[in-house]
């Protein structure tokens, strides 16, 4: 006979079974598909009956996609710098001093990350084009910088406030200057949250669609996701579905290896032991 | 070491809160200074003004000569330890000790020897390669001494240092760091609520009430001549019995009957115009068992039910209650909120013997007691004031 215990166990590990299925299913899919040829694309087959790098080679043997890779790095990077960088300083001082209009700072960064970003992109395109930085890559780390910064600066603020502030009291007791403080005790104990935070801001930039498709017209600045729309198949009776979803694997691995990497670290709780416990 | 003067420091917070009120004291080189009041009663904050961690609103503060108002913490060689002991987690103990040496860019060698030398006084040398998660309370309390210990400063700050603790480890602690700072002689200002660390460890005791200094003196002087109600009650565990009491021609009329009042006394009553209803407090220990005590002395003697009797082994506990206890006094009813004896429901007056263990007291019967006149304080219920012991503190 089962324990309550042991069938309160199996009980989960069903939902989460359904769960991690549903979740896997579309990627899986997309996987399968990269690997088949493009004869063999619509066989009926979810396991590819040949597998081929062909769709991989393809697509790297263009300029298309390459360029588009570079793009989609470098403005992810540099915006999730920047925001991560402005958020750490911002959020620091939300969590740590009073001062007047806090509540409407934090009230007003929570407005522009519920703007629906679709209401923007006109405006945005129009801006953009009169300041000449349409389709450049400054065109999407400005927007993208903008719409992560509420939510850096809310997810650190967090892990500030955690934080315990005699820490920082001590460390200028024991002759620390500001500067110090920050950088000897204070970063390195929110660098599990800044980690998570810039993993956050980077899957928001490196994901995004919407900008990127509004608010560039060439290979100068498109990124991957909206570079996938305008893949063509090699004539144009073909479908290029291979194509599309191996660039979809390529742009995702990066993530799942970001994130297999520092699920540690963002777990762990490394203030532990500095206060009482 | 340094002598660490306040001059009339005043704190008010940005909220409008004033935390200490004109705040003066002299603290000699080499002095163990203890601050002691109930919670809020702007200790933390007299401390951290010393500390250079909240600035001083009106007042100067002197260490050394040397006006100190606007230098930052750093620049004022003192060492703090927290009541959270804010440990940097991320460091392990070799390190958390040593940081504010490599912060004054000591040489390495120099640090090495300095903090293996602290984590030896501490017994802590075993511990020195790990974390302060992986370490228990105590240890984690020696690591906070050691770290203010390796720097050498003018000054040990401490805020509750101990209250962390279980309350076996703190007596434990609390002998340790008398005898670290007899040894060390660095000027120490130690801060707590609980007045029996106040009572044993420091060579002079401030004790504090809303922001305000009450009286300020050797722990026996505060016992023996306290300046007020609060003082009086606050310092001595179990803390002083008081009763209202009605001055008549020759005596103190109270629920435990008449307290037959002396020369001395009925001169300084005169003298300080007192009135008619006071307020009377008597020790614990200033009550005896009737029938130990014999003729031998001059006293006072009273009937009264036991309710409970404690025995300690070295002295019997006697608790009793009695109507009209004296009512509407702000000090006592403060007193009794941070006691939490507020909060037991008692009803009535509770008064506390301490007798000799010889005694046949018994619950729930009455027993003769006698009390000790010579040693009963007289309080003036309008200001509080000690009509026993008039002298101002000693400062
Ligand atoms: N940052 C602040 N802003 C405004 N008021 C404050 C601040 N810090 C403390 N106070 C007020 O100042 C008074 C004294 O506070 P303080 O922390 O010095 O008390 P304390 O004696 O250390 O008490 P405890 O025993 O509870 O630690 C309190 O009434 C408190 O509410
Ligand atoms: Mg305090």
């Amino acid at each position: 006979m089962m324990s309550h215990r042991g069938r309160t166990l199996t009980g989960w590990g069903v939902v989460n079974l359904l769960v991690i299925l549903y979740a896997l299913i579309p990627v899986c899919w997309i996987a399968a598909l990269s690997f088949k040829d493009p004869s063999t694309l619509t066989d009926g087959n979810f396991i590819p009956r040949e597998w081929t790098w062909a769709n991989y080679r393809g697509i790297f043997q263009t300029s298309e996609f390459t360029r588009a890779l570079v793009n989609s790095i470098g403005i992810a990077v540099i915006a999730t710098t920047i925001a991560v960088v402005l958020g750490t300083m911002a959020a620091y001082a939300v969590a740590r001093l009073r001062f007047p209009g806090k509540r409407v700072l934090i009230g007003m960064s929570l407005l522009i990350a519920m703007f629906p970003p679709i209401s923007l992109v006109s405006p945005l395109f129009n801006i953009e084009r009169v300041l000449g930085i349409f389709d450049t890559w400054a065109g999407l780390i400005i927007p993208y910088m903008t719409f992560s910064l509420p939510l850096a600066i809310y997810t650190l603020s967090a892990f500030f406030r955690e934080i315990p502030w005699d820490l920082e009291k001590a460390a200028k007791m024991d002759g620390a200057t500001p500067a110090q403080a920050f950088r000897l005790v204070i970063a390195p104990l929110a660098a599990p949250g800044v980690v998570t935070t810039a993993i956050l801001v980077f899957i928001f930039c490196w994901n995004d669609f919407l900008f990127a498709i509004s608010l560039t017209s060439t290979t100068a600045a498109r990124t991957v996701p909206a570079a996938i729309a305008f893949f063509t198949g090699s004539s144009q009776f073909q479908q290029p579905t291979g194509s599309i979803a191996a660039a979809a694997v390529v742009i995702t691995v990066p993530i799942v290896i970001f994130v297999l990497l520092f699920q540690r670290r963002i777990v762990a709780g490394l203030t532990a032991g500095a206060v009482k416990g | 070491m340094a002598e660490i003067v306040l001059d009339g420091i005043t704190k008010r917070y940005p909220d409008g809160a004033l935390a200490v009120r004109d705040f003066n004291l002299t603290i000699a080189d080499g002095e163990f200074v203890i601050l002691v009041g109930p919670s809020g009663c702007g200790k933390s904050t007299t401390l951290n003004m010393i500390a250079g961690l909240e600035d001083i609103t009106e007042g100067t503060l002197r260490i050394d000569g040397r006006v100190v108002n606007d230098r930052a913490p750093k620049d004022r060689d003192i060492a703090m330890v927290f009541q959270s002991y804010a440990l940097y987690p991320h460091m392990n103990v070799r390190d958390n000790m040593g940081f504010a040496l490599r912060l004054a860019k000591v040489d390495k060698a120099v640090i090495r020897t300095k903090v293996e030398e602290a984590a030896r006084i501490l017994d802590l040398t075993q511990h020195l390669d790990r974390k302060p998660a992986n370490l228990s309370g105590g240890q984690r309390q020696r690591v906070a001494m050691g770290r203010a210990i390796v720097r050498d400063p003018k000054a040990f700050l401490m805020d509750e240092p101990l209250s962390n603790l279980d309350a076996k480890l703190r007596v434990q602690m609390r002998t340790q760091i008398a005898a670290l700072q007899r040894r060390l002689g660095t000027t120490t200002v130690y801060v707590t609520h609980d007045q029996v660390e106040a009572m044993t460890l420091g060579d002079r005791v401030v004790v504090m009430r809303g922001g305000l200094v009450q009286q300020v003196g050797t722990p026996q002087h505060l016992y023996d001549a306290p300046v007020n109600l609060f003082v009086a009650g606050f310092i001595g565990s179990p803390g002083m019995n008081f009763l209202g009491a009605t001055l008549e021609q020759n005596a103190l009329r109270t629920s435990l009957g008449d307290l037959a009042v002396d020369d001395r006394l009925r001169r300084l009553l005169e003298r300080q115009d007192a009135p008619r209803e006071l307020i009377v407090g008597i020790r614990p220990e200033d009550f005896e068992d009737a029938a130990l005590v014999g003729e031998r002395r001059t006293g006072q003697a009273c009937t009264a039910t036991v309710d409970v009797r404690e025995s300690v082994g070295s002295d019997v506990y006697v608790h009793f209650t009695q109507e009209g206890g004296p009512a509407g006094i702000t000090e006592l009813a403060e007193l009794a909120a941070d006691s939490g004896l507020a909060d037991t429901g008692m009803r009535g007056h509770r008064i506390v013997a301490r007798l000799d263990p010889a005694t046949r007291a018994a619950e729930g019967s009455p027993m003769d007691l006698w009390i000790d006149t010579s040693r009963i304080h007289v309080f003036d219920p309008a200001t509080g004031a000690n009509l026993t012991h008039p002298e101002r503190a000693e400062y």
